[in-house]
């Protein structure tokens, strides 16, 4: 017998204490492992989906850049047939050449004058004409398309303009070519200030350089004391003296500019390496070379209109910090949008057009509209081939199968299939739909047109019949037997009663199972790129024998792109894919709730 | 034209459905119980019997009648240019049928004009033919089932049966889809090993994966389809993804199956199930985009060479894309424990997380092996997240923080590349058929797993 002072001495122990303590911090480690583990994966779903409404948010609107245009009857014509031909693209060009004659004259400023605006503007200008036919002759202005790099510089993609206090009275040398401002009062502080700053971050660039040098002779020293033959140890010491020499000249490099940038006050020249400053001052711009605490010495953009000296509350300087090199608007456009928008002739909209048009190698231009109709016309396919076949074989999987290794065999195959990655089904369409095999001598398919919804939906059909038909016959299965047999009590055949009584009961699982398996084919891209679906088409796909892309397949293809407004585009995209894909799951989710019985 | 044929002969069906119902009614002359079948049955029999001859006359004759005219106009290329290579007697057969559509040849010469005479000749020929055997087809089967029917005429089993055939030539198209993949993937696999003399241990085993560059008159060099550098960088990313998937897979299933309240489950199970519904493509993006620049980021700040492409990137990715499946799994069989088990391990002192860990667990130990197999399958078997995210070169190496390719990733590359097709098309068929030949070994053993080892409770 045990005495309870027996049990009360093992239980009540301190090593009992201590093991009760250590039992329950590892209950309590447990818990925390698991709300960790699902805080992970919820932080993941957050960060992914973020970033990706992030990234979208640069593509929601788009950019115009209002000119007043008067056309002539020479120039475009009166027909539509000749308005149709004109040269729009010519007009837009000297439109801006007439507005900006200081930026014309130079063949490489005019280009990026002319790449404020967008290519598609002039087609856009045309379409307005042909409209209104009423337009030719009359001053009126239009709406141009601004050029992706401009539209990003709008939305701060490549950092904003600076702009800061000035108290000084600013007296400009000239009206045009190169001129010097000064100032009253060192305005112009701040500025030396961030140009010195880039100075330390090249001396560190430099002295990063040396460093690396330094590793390369010590390498070689130790290599030389390693060495067998003299000649061999002359070489490498010769070699470790160049780096030695290498790292001196970097290392003097980096003092200069450091010293320059201790210094207080002085001058500095600005360059492409450097933040980019305007002044504007009497109408006019004027891009600064150098810089100093009072004065600015530039080269004019835009003319003065006078060399009238300006109170503090008549000019202003502007200041990019990311220098011209590392962004890909240059100056010259800068200039050019801040002045139209100092005017009130920039504009932002909603970008209908992304959602309106088809696919462009043009950032602005582009839309998914090509890539939403030929997702639509793949899912019909999918579902015309796979709902039928899937929802028949269902039904005989179940109801009519007898018992036996063949149904067996065909049960097994049918969860394999489900398993087989998507690839596979992609390489199996362009085997025999898209190009054919020969089996015996035979030629079988091949008779499918590469790229069409067509073959894509039988593709994306085959991939989705297992998921339809595993749910199919658990929604039949889930019809209790009483069903059936009452049915069969009153006279109806096998037939009758599958189709009469037990698929209706079984659809809303059924359907659910379908708007899932839909919902995984609209955004499959493996198979579809293996049977071509993946070139550039521009045209919306009419009917399902035509050239088309899906909308995931788009996705891949702007993702590859050099332009950063296609990475914003991409990112929106894929948010119109995910809303599609949540409507699609919401609606099998509500109709499961709303239909299905529990028996 | 043929789809108008197509809709005709279902006209046609629809036609006799409704005359042969009517005269079903006609038959029974007022009392229904003298007839065997439903009225409606005597029309779908006519019906269905109608539509089998007709489409099947249309399907047939319309091939038959294209391979004859095919046969046709390359015998004409064979007279007038005997010494045409192949792909240049495909592009003339091609032409012969632009030019008949009235379209755009690819050149203008003496033999494309008399083929595309030959072409327009021979189609309306054969379109003649064609629709005219599918409307008679159509129409005799019509005529000849109406002419059967009788009061006593046993319509309804006669369309039950038809019926009950075409459910079973549904169910079997899976079993054929799995029969053309294999047969499809293994014809290519045979003719790659043809090319490289069937020296299969150099594929299995080679080290250096550079198949197109060493093709000349129609052999591959044997010692450029090593593919061990592909089968290592997808273990390498498959074992990172498992790294991140099974930890946070398992345990937020342990934590969701027995410690979480009711409401948490509300909404964590669609959280993961939100992870699942994700297309693939759209986490390749995020690896490109985000978690690759990350990466190299923040190994460059510790002072670690990263490449942009690393394995690690499209690995953790790939788990996180990995965690719906282990998680959702494992949460099933863990809740298929019967709750017998934990109140015996509570009733002798345990705590919860002792009896998961003591008695849980290893019941549903199968399962879980079972949930991690398939996941494995799912990651090995992945395209897009790699094909964005991971390599394209061939890297035997080990360290996760270099640019790694694998299998999928290399047959996207040989299909969609600028190779002919012919060339291409065997090392990417064989790396297909090795492909599903590994996930269906995996997904087959994950089965065995859960059958062998199961316990089944009451």
């Amino acid at each position: 017998m045990v005495s309870s002072s027996d049990i009360s001495a093992i239980h009540g122990s301190a090593a009992a204490a201590d093991r009760l303590r250590r039992r329950r911090a590892a209950e309590w480690r447990l818990k925390a492992y698991g709300i960790a583990a699902l805080m992970l994966a919820g932080a993941a779903l957050v960060v992914l989906v973020g970033s990706t409404v992030l990234k979208a948010s640069l593509a929601v609107t788009e950019h115009y850049v209002e000119l007043g245009f008067e056309l002539s009857p020479e120039e475009v014509g009166t027909t539509p047939e000749e308005i149709r031909r004109a040269n729009f693209d010519g007009i837009v060009k000297e439109k801006l050449r007439t507005r900006f004659p200081s930026l014309s004259e130079d063949r490489g400023t005019r280009r990026e004058l002319y790449d404020v605006v967008s290519g598609g503007a002039s087609f856009e200008l045309r379409e307005r004409v042909l409209a209104e036919p009423s337009l030719v002759g009359t001053s009126f202005d239009f709406p141009l398309l601004a050029s992706d790099d401009v539209d990003l510089y709008l939305k701060g993609a490549y950092g904003t303009l600076r702009t800061a206090e000035r108290s000084g009275v600013l007296s400009p040398t000239g009206t045009t070519g190169e001129i010097r401002l000064l100032s009253t009062v060192d305005d112009f502080d701040s500025l030396l200030d961030e140009v010195k700053d880039t100075l330390l971050e090249e001396a560190d660039q430099l002295r990063r350089l040396a460093a690396r040098q330094e590793t390369g002779r010590a390498v070689r020293e130790e290599e030389a004391a390693a060495a067998e033959t003299e000649a061999e140890r002359e070489r490498l010491l010769a070699e470790a003296q160049a780096y030695a020499d290498q790292r001196d000249a970097y290392d003097r490099q980096a003092d200069a500019l450091e010293a320059r940038a201790a210094r207080p006050g002085g001058t500095e020249a600005l360059g492409p390496t450097t933040p980019s400053v305007f002044i504007r001052i009497n109408g006019g711009v004027v891009r600064a070379t150098e810089v100093s605490n009072a004065a600015i010495a530039g080269e004019v953009m835009i003319p003065l209109e006078s060399e009238a000296e300006a109170p503090p509350e008549d000019w202003t300087y502007w200041a990019m910090s990311t220098p011209e090199r590392s962004r890909r608007i240059s100056d010259v456009q800068i200039v050019v949008v801040e002045t139209l928008r100092e005017e009130g002739a920039v504009s932002a909209s909603f970008n209908w057009r992304f959602f309106t048009s088809a696919d462009s190698r043009e950032p602005e231009l582009a839309g998914i509209w090509g890539a939403a109709v030929g997702s639509f016309w793949t899912l019909l396919v999918t579902f015309c081939l796979a709902f039928p076949i899937g929802v028949l074989a269902a039904i005989y999987l179940e109801e009519f199968a007898p018992r036996n290794r063949l149904t067996d065999f065909i049960e097994v195959n049918i969860n394999n299939l489900a398993a087989v990655p998507s690839i596979v089904f992609g390489l199996l369409g362009l085997a025999i739909f898209v190009a054919g095999i020969e089996i015996a001598g035979v030629e079988i398919g091949g008779f499918m047109p590469r790229s069409a919804p067509i073959a894509g939906g039988a593709v994306l059909a085959l991939m989705t019949l297992p998921t339809i038909i595993i749910a199919s016959r658990a929604a039949i299965r889930a019809v209790p037997p009483s069903i059936r047999e009452a049915a069969l009590g009153v006279g109806a055949s096998k037939l009758q009663t599958s189709f009469h009584h037990v698929l209706p009961l079984a659809m809303p699982g059924i359907l659910t199972g379908t708007i899932i398996g839909m919902a995984q084919a609209l955004g499959e891209t493996a198979p579809l790129i293996m049977i071509g679906m993946v070139a550039f088409i521009v045209e919306i796909p009419g009917g399902i024998t035509d050239s088309a892309t899906v909308l995931p397949v788009q996705v891949y293809r702007w993702s590859d792109f050099p332009e950063r407004a296609f990475e914003a585009r991409t990112s929106l995209a894929i948010c119109v894919l995910l809303l599609f894909l949540v409507a699609m799951n919401a609606l099998a989710v509500f109709l499961r709730r709303r239909f299905e019985r529990r028996w | 034209m043929l789809w108008l044929t197509a809709l005709v002969t279902l006209a046609l069906a629809a036609a006799v459905h409704v005359l042969g119902s009517r005269k079903a009614v006609a038959l029974a002359d007022g009392n229904f119980a003298s007839l065997h079948s439903r009225p409606s049955y005597h029309g779908l029999y006519c019906a269905l019997w109608t539509l089998i001859a007709g489409l099947g006359a249309l399907l047939v004759a319309a091939l038959v009648s294209r391979g004859l005219v095919d046969a046709a106009l390359l015998s004409i290329i064979d007279e007038r240019a005997p010494d045409m290579r192949e792909i240049e007697r495909q592009l003339a057969l091609r032409d012969a049928y632009a030019i008949a559509r009235g379209g755009v040849a690819s050149s203008d010469d003496a033999l494309r004009q008399a083929l595309g005479e030959a072409a327009s000749r021979y189609g309306a020929i054969r379109l003649v033919v064609v629709i005219g055997l599918t409307l008679a087809a159509a129409a005799l089967a019509a005529a000849l089932t109406f002419v059967r029917l009788t009061r006593d005429w046993r319509a309804r089993n006669r369309a039950e049966s038809i019926i009950e055939r075409l459910l079973w030539v549904s169910a079997t198209i899976a079993v054929l889809t799995t029969v053309g993949i294999v047969l499809s993937l293994i014809g290519e696999t045979l003719v790659f090993f043809d090319r490289i003399d069937w020296q299969i241990h150099k594929y299995l085993f080679g080290t250096t994966w550079s198949p197109l560059s060493g093709v000349f008159e129609g052999k591959m060099d044997a010692d450029k389809v090593g593919a061990v550098p592909l089968f290592l960088g997808t273990f390498m990313i498959t074992v990172i993804a498992m790294l991140v998937a099974v930890p946070i897979g398992l345990f937020s299933a342990i934590y969701l199956s027995d410690f979480a309240h009711r409401n948490v489950r509300s909404w964590a199970k669609p959280l993961l199930e939100i992870l699942a519904g994700i297309p693939t493509v759209v986490y390749g993006f995020f690896a490109a985009i985000t978690v690759a620049p990350f990466i190299r980021d923040a190994g460059e700040a510790i002072g670690l060479d990263v490449a942009s492409e690393s394995a690690l990137a499209a690995g953790v990715v790939m788990g996180i894309m990995i965690i719906p499946f282990v998680s959702s799994l494992s949460d099933d069989v863990i809740n298929a424990v019967p709750q017998s088990l934990r109140d015996g391990s509570y009733a002798v002192g345990a705590t919860k997380g002792e009896t998961i860990r003591q008695v849980v667990l290893p019941a549903a130990l199968p399962g879980i092996v079972s949930a991690v197999l398939l996941g494995v399958s799912r990651a090995v078997g992945e395209t897009m997240i790699v094909v964005m995210a991971a390599g394209q070169g061939a890297n035997l190496t080990v360290n996760p923080l270099e640019a790694v390719t694998t299998v999928t990733v290399q047959i996207v590359a040989l299909i969609t590349g600028d190779t002919e097709a012919d060339t291409a098309a065997g090392p990417a068929f064989t790396l297909g058929f090795t492909l599903f030949v590994v996930t269906l070994a995996l997904n087959v053993l994950a089965l065995r797993t859960v059958r062998k080892y199961r316990e089944l409770y009451d």
